[in-house]
C-alpha cells in the first residue's frame, strides 16, 4: 500500500519537474537561424568547392600549372591548361575547369598544391537547374572578383 | 417573424463563428507554444507573427479534394467528421459565458454536456471503421476503450461537486461561487472546511480526465503517429480531417471551460470585482495554455500504462473522494 502512493508521489513530482524545465526554456530567446534573413557565417574548415587564390597586391593567380591537382583527383574532376608566354618564367594558366558534379570534397587537390593556389570557398548556396551549372570555370571566376 | 427563431439562428451563427475562430487561434497558439519550449520561433511569414498562418491552413484544406478510398463505406465516411463537430456545437449551448451570456439555461445543464459530449467518441469509431484501413480501425478501438475508461472518474469528480454545490445547473453552480477566489469550488475555504481537502484532488482527476477524453498529449493514443500512422484519420484528406482538428479544439475548449465553471468560479473574479465574460475567457485560455504544455512536455504514455492509470488510480481516488464529500457535507 506504501509503494502505491509512493509511486503516485514520485510520478506526479517527477511530471511537475518536466514541466518547470519546459516552462524555463519558454521563456529563453530563441537558438534557431532564420536562414533566408540572416545568412551564417561559416566556419574555417568548412569545405565548399575549390577556388583559385588571388596574389594579396597583384591579384594574378599563384598558379603554376603544374598539374596536380589534376593528378590527385580521385574523380579527375579538375582540368588544367597552360601556354608558354614570350618574357614570362613557366607557363601560364590558361584554363582551369572544376566539374563540380563528380567533386566529392575530399581536398586532395588542395593538399597537393604546392604553391598554394586553391583553397576551399565558402559557397553554400548551390542550386541550380542544369547540369551544366556546376562545372565552373575558376579563372573566370578569379578575374570576376579581381574586378 | 418568431423572434425566437431569429435568437436561436444569431446564437448558432455565433457559437460556429466563435468555434472556428477559437480553433483557429488554439492552433497558431499551440505552434507557437510549442515553438517556443522547443526553442525554435514557430509560424511567423503570414501576419504578423504568423498570426494568420491558420487562415491559409484553412484555405488550403478547403480547396483540397475530399478523397473516398476504396473499399470504403461511402456515407459513414462522409457523415463521420460531421458527427465530430455537431456534438462539440451542441455542448456550447449550455456553457455560461457570464450571467448573461449563454445560449440556454437549463437545469441539467452539467448531464447535458456529458451526454451529448460522450457521441464525439462514437464518431471517431464512425470514422475510423469507415476508412477500411487497419490503422484507423486500431486507433478507433483505443479512443474507444480509453474513453470509456476516463468516463468513470470523470462523471464522479463531477457527482463530488454536484453534491457540494447541489445543483446542475451551471449558471447556478457559477453563481454560488461569488464573492472571491475562497469561494471557488477548488478551494472553497470560505464555504465548508473540509472540502478543502477534497476539492483540489477532485480539480486535478477532472482536468485530466478532461485531457485524457479530448485525446491530448499524453494520452493521444488514438492518434499515436510512431504506431498508427496518423489514427482514426488516417484516410481523410482536405477539411474531412480539418473537421476533425476543428472537433478536437473544440472540446478542448469546452473541456477547460468545464473546468472552470466547476472548480475555478466561472465567469466570477478572484476577488470578486466585476465579473463577467473576460475573466471566464482568461481563466478558460489559461487551462487550455497548462494543456499544450503539458502536451509538449511529456512523451505518450503506453497503452496499458494509460488504462492502469484510470483504472488502479483515478477510479479508486475519486471514488474515495465522493465517499469523502458525502461525510464532510455531513459534518461541518
Amino acid at each position: 500500500m506504501g509503494g502505491y502512493f509512493k509511486e503516485i508521489f514520485d510520478g506526479v513530482h517527477s511530471l511537475v519537474t518536466g514541466m518547470g524545465v519546459t516552462l524555463k526554456y519558454l521563456f529563453q530567446p530563441v537558438v534557431t537561424e532564420q536562414y533566408p534573413y540572416v545568412a551564417p557565417t561559416m566556419p574555417d574548415r568548412f569545405r565548399g568547392h575549390i577556388e583559385l587564390v588571388g596574389d594579396e597586391e597583384t591579384g594574378a593567380t599563384k598558379c603554376i600549372v603544374c598539374g596536380m591537382c589534376q593528378k590527385a583527383c580521385p574523380s579527375g574532376c579538375i582540368t588544367v591548361a597552360g601556354e608558354k608566354v614570350e618574357g614570362v618564367k613557366g607557363k601560364v594558366l590558361t584554363k582551369y575547369d572544376l566539374d563540380f558534379t563528380k567533386c566529392s570534397l575530399c581536398g586532395i587537390c588542395v593538399e597537393s598544391c604546392k604553391p598554394g593556389a586553391i583553397t576551399f570557398s565558402k559557397e553554400y548556396n548551390l542550386a541550380g537547374l542544369r547540369k551544366e551549372a556546376y562545372i565552373y570555370d575558376l579563372k573566370k571566376r578569379l578575374e570576376e572578383r579581381k574586378r | 417573424m418568431n423572434p425566437e427563431i431569429i435568437r436561436v439562428v444569431g446564437y448558432v451563427v455565433a457559437v460556429i463563428a466563435f468555434v472556428a475562430l477559437n480553433a483557429a487561434m488554439l492552433v497558431w497558439m499551440e505552434r507557437k507554444v510549442a515553438g517556443h519550449i522547443q526553442r525554435r520561433i514557430g509560424p511567423k511569414e503570414v501576419g504578423p507573427f504568423g498570426i494568420l498562418q491558420s487562415f491559409a491552413d484553412g484555405i488550403k484544406l478547403m480547396t483540397k479534394q475530399l478523397i473516398v478510398p476504396e473499399g470504403a463505406d461511402v456515407l459513414l465516411f462522409k457523415v463521420a467528421p460531421m458527427l465530430v463537430m455537431i456534438p462539440a456545437i451542441m455542448c456550447f449551448v449550455t456553457i455560461p459565458f457570464s450571467e448573461q451570456l449563454a445560449a440556454r439555461n437549463i437545469n441539467v445543464g452539467l448531464l447535458l454536456i456529458f451526454a451529448i459530449a460522450s457521441v464525439n467518441v462514437f464518431a471517431l469509431l464512425l470514422g475510423g471503421w469507415a476508412s477500411n484501413n487497419k490503422y484507423a480501425v486500431i486507433s478507433a478501438a483505443r479512443a474507444v476503450s480509453q474513453n470509456v475508461a476516463y468516463e468513470i472518474p470523470m462523471l464522479i469528480t463531477a457527482i463530488t461537486v454536484v453534491m457540494f454545490t447541489g445543483t446542475m445547473n451551471l449558471q447556478e453552480i457559477v453563481l454560488g461561487q461569488a464573492g472571491g477566489f475562497w469561494n471557488w469550488n477548488i478551494f472553497p475555504v470560505g464555504k465548508n472546511i473540509g472540502m478543502v481537502v477534497v476539492m483540489p484532488i477532485s480539480f486535478l482527476i477532472f482536468f485530466i480526465c478532461s485531457m485524457a477524453e479530448t485525446n491530448r498529449a499524453p494520452f493521444d493514443l488514438g492518434e499515436a503517429e510512431s504506431e498508427l500512422v496518423a489514427g482514426f484519420h488516417t484516410e481523410y484528406a482536405g477539411m474531412g480531417f480539418g473537421l476533425f482538428f476543428l472537433g478536437e479544439y473544440a472540446n478542448v475548449f469546452i473541456g477547460c471551460s468545464l473546468s472552470v465553471i466547476l472548480f475555478l468560479g466561472g465567469w466570477q473574479g478572484p476577488f470578486g470585482l466585476l465579473p463577467g465574460v473576460h475573466w471566464f475567457l482568461l481563466k478558460v485560455y489559461f487551462l487550455i495554455f497548462v494543456v499544450m504544455w503539458m502536451r509538449w512536455t511529456f512523451p505518450r504514455t503506453t497503452f496499458y500504462g494509460l488504462l492502469n492509470l484510470s483504472w488502479k488510480i483515478l477510479i479508486p481516488i475519486s471514488l474515495f473522494n465522493l465517499v469523502l464529500t458525502g461525510a464532510f457535507i455531513k459534518v461541518f
